[in-house]
């Protein structure tokens, strides 16, 4: 096989656990290099796919129309009533406003699409350029707020200031100009709200349901099936329930520093962490025991039917390889204990935004043997797929077509998933959808497998 | 309904687009760059630009796709993008090895006044190209134009700063592709193959966009035009653009550099289109049509005139890119439908004319508008005054066609949902033959459906 090589410069971003060699730390937390073919996105998307599940706002890309067009419901976060997330929205900003300045076009946007579409609320989300044509967006929005009556809310997402993460902050900010300004009136003191779920393929209603079933409330979702009077009152619920720690952990700390509000974080994902999402919430409230045992009925009933049903698949993935390279280093996390219980093993562990205490963690959680990336480029995922003999790759719409090119099954843990991967029902699906492409009989066709002709 | 919001009456919108039937020049940049061959396009801005570029490419190929970025940051955005630039350049160089680095600009490194030009002359004197590499640019403003904008940039800097002239003309002719598929592409080679006349296709996206599965991945595919192609397009005697908005910039540009003279033609889309295509080819090879392609021409015809009943008079809604719906409404026109909404994104007086003169001669009650706020929101309200019998467009179109229940194919970029465009062709006659088997069938189909129990053909 041709050796591939590492780039120069990315070495302090990948790491090989093996016995007996000291462990440095991983570097993380920094921009790519110019001229890396990176996965990576940008701040303007990090802010979008956290606001994006709010469905009865509209969301306005200020910005020439790239922005607006490349985020046009590619995002399958499903909404139970008004769909106003799935369109699109731009300033549409061409060579004139770039010299004059976009605010006018802003304004009559604005004012033309809440007459049209009558929405609850109002993002706008400041591109690139905007960052540079130096808009006061901020201005126009509270005009336009105080002539229509809903709220308006800026959002500074500009593409190159900071990476994606910087983008989840900004739509945080966002959503806690909105929390605090609804009544909390008749909210039951056994009450969480759900952070960083968004509801692809509909999996916020799953979480929320088994919630549900245990007797607390739910108030508001942040933000899968999102509404704006939801997120007004999300400061009335007594718990913070964290998913997906790179996009909301932020608004969690400001929510406790506000409002008083602790929060834990959670993972949905396999058995074992799915059940205890539900154990810890319920651990927060000892003085209703009823919680607590409706947990465990919650679990020891899912579990009754999901157990069985997940050998078959075991029994067929026993020994094969994972390689994972997803976008949150949480997700990781589950996803190699997910990958366990189904016998299969994690030959390669990477994020594109995994922090240090993330990247420790997994070097702790991960066999001798495996490689562990930080913001990876196809160059590296190829080698180290290669050389690991993965079978599987779990990752999003770009790391696909590698998977598939070079012969291996394949599992969209991002937002183009089509089956809920969240909760119990998940974990079958997760496990089905891994089964199904791991042994697919396409496989023996190509030629790694010697299929030729 | 998804659109359920989209009032019937239209109105005069100021500024606000809804529902875009455009994308922003530099995915079209990237879509050209990657129809030459060992290329990596580079795409010189934020990182999430080239992140987008990449994953709507992926998903209307379900092919990998390469592409590297500047990474901005805030510092860059400042004090220029030089430095990110010229990094990126050596780094790419020295780690991912291409032939070719072709950059394009962005919304971003154009208003700070980045001047690719400079900086990739820059890069060549101090000695970070290495030799027999090359670094090529064009300059794609997100706030001009359109993708197809983008993509015609590109082309044109591929065709100028490639091509060379010896003073030695080549008995051979460009083709200079506008925005098509790689099926499309390797149609057009076959085609001037089949007329024995010798080529030089670009961009050409075949054999790269299409990949067979190889058990690799292969950074830089086989297929895309190569440096020695493009540099004897200067010697060739003269060029075919196929596409007065996506293609005939390059020729121009052609023309100037290397005196090459060139004659536009639209995309050959339907049997008018790549009736005048066969015959420009091979007028200026001075060749015959070979009896094959006569007979390639007498299915079509021959299916058109069988079918002729079933098509007369549909109603057609249309959006797209200028260069394939001029072709695309005169082929309707020529199968006797009726082209009743027409949409494009992209601007510009000289597709408005042209589309214009196509429909006054034969169509003049037709709806038609293009660049700003010709969007699929006015497409939506135009179908709802005046239905359609069929929907033809890009992915987006599926909203608009389960709202009005309304038979939909796809067509156009990006197709996000659907397979066989990279595979196969919609130019040429045997692209027309495809065309009218999905006309019909969505026609018949929406037929079968609807009809009558004693209304119920089986004959059709």
């Amino acid at each position: 096989m041709e050796k591939i090589t590492i780039l120069e410069g990315r070495q302090k971003q990948i790491f090989e656990k093996k016995k007996g060699v000291a462990q440095p730390d991983i570097a993380c937390d920094t921009s790519s290099l110019s001229g890396s073919v990176s996965q990576r996105a940008c701040v303007f998307c990090g802010s979008r796919v956290v606001l994006y599940p709010v469905a009865d706002a509209i969301h306005l890309v200020h910005g020439p129309i790239g922005c607006a067009a490349y985020t046009w419901d590619i995002r399958g976060a499903v909404s139970s009533g008004p769909e106003l997330h799935r369109l699109s929205f731009s300033t549409d900003l061409q060579e004139m406003d770039v010299i004059y300045g976009g605010e006018k076009k802003l304004y009559h946007s604005l004012i033309e699409l809440i007459e049209q579409y009558k929405p609850k609320a109002a993002f706008i989300y400041s591109t690139c350029i905007v960052g540079l044509i130096g808009d006061d967006i901020e201005a126009v929005c509270k005009k336009v707020a105080k002539e229509t009556g809903i709220p308006v809310l800026p959002v500074h997402s500009e593409g190159f200031k900071g990476t994606k993460k910087d983008g989840y902050k900004a739509a945080c900010l966002a959503l806690m100009k909105l929390i605090g300004t609804g009544s909390t009136e008749n909210i039951s003191k056994y009450s969480i709200n759900i952070l960083g779920e968004f509801n692809l393929a509909g999996e916020a209603w799953i979480i929320r349901n088994y919630y549900e079933k245990m007797g607390v409330e739910v108030v508001a979702t942040l933000t899968g099936d999102g509404r704006i009077d939801a997120v007004r009152r999300a400061h009335g619920a007594t718990l913070n329930v964290v998913q997906c720690s790179g996009s909301m952990t932020w608004l969690a700390k400001e929510m406790e520093t506000k409002y008083g509000i602790p929060y834990i974080r959670v993972s949905y994902f396999g058995i074992e962490d799915m059940s205890k999402s539900l154990y810890d919430v319920a651990k927060y409230f000892p003085d209703r025991p009823e919680i607590m045992e409706a947990a465990k009925q919650v679990v020891s009933e899912e579990v009754k039917t999901l157990y069985p049903s997940l050998q078959k698949f075991k029994k067929a993935l026993t020994g094969k390889k994972a390689a994972i390279y997803v976008g949150g280093a949480f997700k990781t996390f589950s996803l190699i204990k997910a990958l366990r219980s189904i016998g299969m093993s994690v030959v390669l562990a990477g994020s594109q935004t995994g922090n240090k205490d993330d990247y420790a963690r997994l070097k702790e959680m991960c066999d001798e043997g495996t490689v562990i990336v930080d913001d990876s480029n196809p160059v590296e995922l190829s080698k180290f797929i290669l050389e690991k003999e993965a079978d599987l790759l779990i990752g999003g719409v770009k790391e696909r077509p590698i998977a598939f090119k070079l012969g291996i099954g394949f599992c969209d843990h991002n937002h183009e998933r089509k089956i809920p991967l969240a909760g119990f029902v998940g974990m079958y699906n997760f496990a089905l959808e891994v089964y199904q492409s791991v042994m697919s009989p396409v496989w023996q066709f190509a030629p790694r497998k010697g299929g030729t002709l | 309904m998804l659109l359920r919001h989209t009032s019937k009456e239209v109105k005069e919108r100021e500024g606000l687009t809804i529902n875009p039937a455009k994308t922003c020049q530099p995915i079209g940049a990237m879509y050209a760059a990657l129809g030459i061959h060992g290329c990596l396009p580079h795409s010189h801005g934020s990182q999430g630009c080239c992140s987008y570029h990449r994953s709507t490419l992926t998903r209307h190929y379900k092919e990998p796709v390469m592409a590297a970025t500047s990474s901005f940051t805030e510092g860059a955005s400042v004090f220029g993008g030089q430095a990110n630039l010229l990094a990126a350049i050596e780094t790419i160089f020295s780690v991912y090895d291409p032939d070719i680095i072709a950059v394009h600009s962005t919304c971003l490194s154009e208003t700070i006044g980045d001047d690719l030009q400079q900086i990739t002359r820059k890069a060549n004197d101090d000695g970070k190209v290495p030799e027999g590499k090359h670094v090529i640019f064009a300059s794609t403003p997100s706030f001009i134009g359109s993708h197809i904008t983008g993509y015609a940039n590109m082309v044109t800097g591929i065709a100028t700063q490639f091509a060379v002239s010896t003073g030695v003309k080549k008995n051979q002719f460009n083709i200079i592709a506008g925005w098509m598929e790689p099926s499309d592409m390797r149609e057009i080679k076959r085609l001037s193959k089949e007329l024995g006349v010798r080529i030089v296709l670009f961009p050409d996206t075949s054999d790269v966009l299409d990949a067979p599965q190889t058990g690799k991945h292969e950074f830089y595919p086989k297929g895309g035009t190569t440096i020695a192609e493009l540099r004897s397009a200067g010697d060739s005697i003269s060029s075919l653009a196929l596409g007065s908005i996506s293609a005939e910039p390059a020729a121009i540009g052609l023309e100037k550099s290397c005196k090459v003279p060139f004659e536009t033609l639209d995309i050959p889309i339907g049997l008018s289109a790549t009736d005048r295509f066969i015959m420009a080819l091979s007028q200026a090879a001075g060749v015959k049509v070979p009896d094959e392609i006569t007979a390639e021409r007498g299915r079509l015809v021959d299916v058109m005139a069988d079918m002729e009943q079933y098509l007369y008079g549909k109603k057609v809604a249309l959006f797209g890119d200028p260069d394939q719906l001029l072709p695309l409404t005169e082929f309707l026109l020529d199968l006797n439908m009726k082209p009743v909404h027409i949409v494009s994104g992209t601007p510009g007086q000289r597709f408005e004319k042209q589309m214009r003169q196509l429909l006054d001669a034969r169509s003049p009650e037709t709806n038609f508008r293009n660049g700003l706020q010709a969007d699929m929101f006015l497409l939506h309200q135009w179908m709802k005054n005046d239905p359609v019998d069929l929907l033809i467009g890009n992915t987006y179109g599926k909203y608009m066609a389960r709202d009005e229940d309304v038979p939909f194919i796809r067509f156009g970029f990006p197709i996000l949902d659907r397979i066989g465009h990279s595979y196969f062709p919609n130019v040429g006659y045997s692209g027309g033959l495809r065309l009218v088997e999905k006309l019909l069938n969505a026609i018949m189909d929406r037929q079968d459906r609807d009809a009558l129990e004693e209304k119920f053909e089986l004959v059709m």
